[in-house]
């Protein structure tokens, strides 16, 4: 066991935890950031996806000890009221279905579209297709984006 | 035209004054007498003694509250379901709120599966609605002392409209709550609603993309303790157990055994994951251990055997046969598939000596509380479950089997325990879409005519794994459908549209043969078949023709089929649950290559409810029925799968996905479901424009593996 600082989401925390532990398992169960999902453990799905410096992160496979000083951001703290552009497009194009898949969904296209605010329709099919969603709203995922990107500054 | 329905004296709606003022009132939305309604005492509801499952509150701020006890899987009831009431009521959408209700144990149908949620509960939603709006205005009739008949009502308001007055729900909710419930109440016209048939945004949205705990595997509680166990492969018992270095290590509070299963328990789910893979454990054989190559040769065998479980039986198939000027015959066959909901299986369970609290994503809570019950040697009543949202289910949920196993370990442990199931878990863990064969006969006249067909389903673990009563029975003289049957150790149990979900791809595949032998369009020789099933129907006919050759006729006037150039189309239609989906796919060929570009999909679910909702349902469908037709196979070998994860086991990626099409047909007959109805079509129509492309015909799933697409791709 070791002692972890971390930075999510704009504040300090601190975990007792092993080093190998993947900083999903760190959030979920100890932080209680919940809104971070697990999926298939071997960063297949995207479920787990979070923002570490920026970068869309997978979050199953990365190890507690990896962390370091690195700016950690998950769903809870992609915006403070939960209207960042890529959630508001989330909402008006009605995407969930079972929702399950759809943290990992938002946080990999909100990382995608800060990197590229606007992608053709082969970044964005390019860029979330790493993402499964069950449920098959692909669709509206996409569709999702290319509203998200209009509305990104 | 408005339906005049009556209140059952009995038992159905009960309506009280709530807590603080407004009208509360009870009803049943899953009763199977007559919709019932009644003025309640909150405080006994809360206590859970009276006899509800649905309670609608109406605040005296106008705020209305609809509390949902259906599961909610991604199938949208959450937000359907309140819908009907609401259009009733005439309520104002932007007031109304949706909370989950827990198991009561009075529910007949607090189940998810089946396309049967919103069929099943149609009329009663609508009734409550109408009742709660009734008593409204009769409170608001009084005061102002006008008959009734001289008020409309409008998004959460009573008008009088001569006199310009105006009350809102809120103020005449606890005036409401004293007038008797009416004995009758006029349901609204069709042509009336306001909400029904509207896009409307899922009602959870927002708690969904902040992350906010919503599923199963987000639940915690104070003091609780993580589980995982360690299960036999099929076909194998538990010999030894050591786990002595599993206890060793860093959180780990227990390992104990229950059946043939180990459970590591412990304070985090990765001390707990790494404990089990320290686990020492021996097992020997308990049956048989099979692979996938017995399989095959096991429905190999199966086809062939001379006696099957008789299914149907229309005239005389050997005659037809016998006279045939054309005989088609194919064999098709699939493998077992996982359901592989996004949310692996888990349940919290905290058994004390008082009763047993189960807390988890289930798609059946009243089977979770029965088994409990009965494995512990307890009263159910003192099983209380409470449904978290659930992340996808396809029918894995029905089963009760991961809420039991957390029962188990908190039994034995005497301590809240959460319950996991890793990927890996879930994936060899049972419950499988069963792998089946068919063999389909057809005999043809000189003209091309149908007159004789055969289908022998044979399958591992699946029973009947026909539907003998669906098209094309009814349209054909001479019929003969049986089925045979392997019993594994291996597990199965419903899949999104359980059976027809391959029945259907290989029954519309090899029409698609007959069609081409018989030397006519495939869209006509289905229509004619129709046509002749209903001038001279053969047996009993289950299906309606009529909503079956709606179906057909849309879908390809909207894909305008046989008329466009450079596009290969291949068609399908089936019939399942309650429901009819027609589909045409079309391929283009990309540089020697099949494409799949596009579906056009018409479905007949009678009345949509919500027309966001049930365009996701349809493209959801036919993705998943693209997803699994192409890439989905779980090979066993020694009673495992191969595969235990999604690098090896594929599933549909957006890259992948067509452009699909969505159409409805308007017949205004009431909702008939649509969960499952737009799966099973999918592959038939992909097989058949592959096979209009390239000449290959596909007859195994899944379709990427098969040689004759391969040679193409």
């Amino acid at each position: 066991m070791a002692q972890y600082k971390l930075q999510v989401n704009g504040r300090s925390y601190q975990a007792d935890v092993e080093p190998d532990t993947p900083l999903l398992w760190v959030l979920r169960d100890h932080l209680g950031l919940v809104g971070t999902k697990y999926g298939c453990g071997i960063a297949q799905c995207g479920a787990c996806t979070v923002h570490v410096n920026g970068e869309a992160t997978r979050s199953c496979v990365y190890p507690v000890s990896a962390v370091g000083t690195s700016k950690v951001v998950t769903i809870e703290g992609l915006s403070p009221k939960g209207d960042h552009p890529v959630q508001a497009a989330w909402n008006e194009v009605d995407v969930s279905q079972c929702g399950y898949c759809q943290a990992g969904q938002i946080m990999t296209a909100a990382a995608l579209l800060k990197k590229n605010p606007k992608p053709t329709s082969a970044e964005i099919d390019a860029g979330m297709t790493g993402n499964i969603c069950r449920c098959g709203t692909y669709h509206r995922i996409r569709e999702a984006v290319q509203l998200a990107a209009t509305k990104t500054k | 035209m408005s339906t005049q329905v009556q209140n059952s004296r009995r038992n159905f709606l009960k309506v009280s004054a709530a807590a603080g003022g407004g009208l509360f009132l009870g009803f049943n939305w899953f009763s199977t007498e007559a919709a019932t309604t009644s003025v309640l005492d909150e405080a006994a509801l809360a206590a859970g003694s009276i006899e509800f499952n649905s309670y609608l509150k109406i605040a005296t701020d106008g705020v209305i509250t609809i509390f949902s006890p259906n599961p909610e899987l991604g199938q949208n009831i959450k937000t359907s379901f309140p819908m009907i009431v609401a259009e009733e009521l005439d309520a104002d959408w932007s007031k109304v709120k949706v909370e989950q209700a827990k198991l009561d144990k009075k529910y007949e149908r607090q189940l998810t599966g089946g396309s049967g949620a919103v069929p099943h509960s149609w009329q009663r939603l609508r009734k409550a609605g109408a009742t709660a709006r009734q008593m409204l205005m009769e409170a608001a009739a009084k005061r102002w002392k006008v008959p009734v008949s001289e008020l409309i009502t409008d998004k959460g308001v009573v008008w009088h409209k001569s006199s310009n007055r105006k009350l809102t729900y809120g103020e005449l909710a606890t005036e409401a709550s004293q007038v008797p419930v009416p004995a009758e109440v006029k349901l609204k016209d069709r042509k009336d609603f306001k909400l029904i048939g509207k896009p409307i945004k899922n009602v959870e949205h927002q708690a969904i993309v902040t992350g906010k705990p919503l599923f199963g595997l987000d639940f915690y509680r104070e003091g609780m303790l993580f589980a995982m166990v360690q299960r036999p492969a099929f076909g194998m018992k538990l010999k030894s157990v050591d786990s002595a270095a599993a206890k060793a290590m860093p959180g780990i509070v227990d390992v104990v055994t229950f059946k043939n299963s180990v459970a590591v328990v412990g304070k985090s789910t990765w001390q707990v994951k790494k404990a089990r893979e320290a686990l020492k454990i021996e097992y020997e054989k308990d049956g048989n251990v099979e692979s996938t190559a017995d399989h095959d040769r096991i429905l190999q065998e199966l086809l062939n055997k001379p006696d099957a479980t008789e299914r149907r039986k229309d005239g005389d198939v050997e005659t037809a046969f016998k006279n045939a000027a054309k005989v088609v015959k194919s064999e098709y066959q699939c493998p077992f598939l996982s359901h592989s909901p996004m949310e692996p299986m888990n349940f919290f369970a905290h058994v004390r000596p008082d009763g047993v609290e189960l807390v988890g994503p289930t798609q059946t809570p009243d089977l979770a509380r029965t088994e409990t019950a009965k494995l512990l040697n307890i009263d159910p009543e003192k099983v209380t479950v409470e449904i978290t949202r659930l992340g996808g289910g396809f029918g894995r949920r029905l089963k009760a089997d991961y809420a039991l196993e957390a029962v188990e370990v908190s039994n034995l442990v005497k301590a809240p325990v959460k319950l996991i199931w890793t990927r890996e878990d879930d994936m060899t863990g049972g419950s499988y879409r069963p792998a089946v064969r068919y063999r389909f006969e057809a005999a043809l006249d000189a003209q091309g005519n149908l007159i004789g067909y055969k289908l022998r389903g044979a399958s591992i673990n699946a029973g009947n794994s026909t539907r003998e009563h669906n098209f094309p029975s009814g349209a054909v003289d001479n019929l003969l459908i049986d089925s045979v049957e392997h019993q594994s150790p291996i597990t199965t149990g419903p899949w999104r549209a359980p059976i027809t979900n391959f029945l259907a791809f290989a029954e519309q595949s090899f029409l698609d043969e007959v069609a081409q032998a018989a030397g006519k369009d495939p869209v006509q020789f289905r229509l004619d078949l129709l046509d002749k099933a209903k001038a001279k129907p053969v047996g009993d006919i289950k299906y309606d023709i009529d909503r079956m050759k709606g179906v057909i006729k849309l879908a390809a006037e909207k894909a305008q089929w046989g008329k466009k150039k450079g596009v290969f189309q291949g068609f399908s239609v089936y019939f399942s649950h309650a429901s009819y989906v027609a589909q045409v796919g079309e391929v283009v060929v990309q540089k020697g290559k099949p494409v799949l570009k596009k579906i056009y999909a018409a479905a007949d679910c009678g009345i949509v409810v919500n027309l966001s909702g049930a365009e996701q349902q349809m493209r959801g469908g036919i993705v998943d029925g693209i997803g699994h037709a192409m890439y989905g196979n779980l090979v066993f070998k020694d009673g495992l799968p191969t595969q235990k994860n999604f690098d090896t086991y594929r599933l549909i990626r957006l890259k992948e996905i067509p452009e699909i099409d969505v159409n409805f047909v308007d017949n205004g007959i009431d909702p008939t479901g649509l969960g499952e109805p737009a799966l099973p079509p999918t592959g038939g129509a992909v097989a058949n424009a592959i096979f209009k492309a390239t000449g290959k015909r596909l007859r195994n799933q899944p379709f990427a593996e098969q040689q004759e697409l391969k040679a193409v791709i």
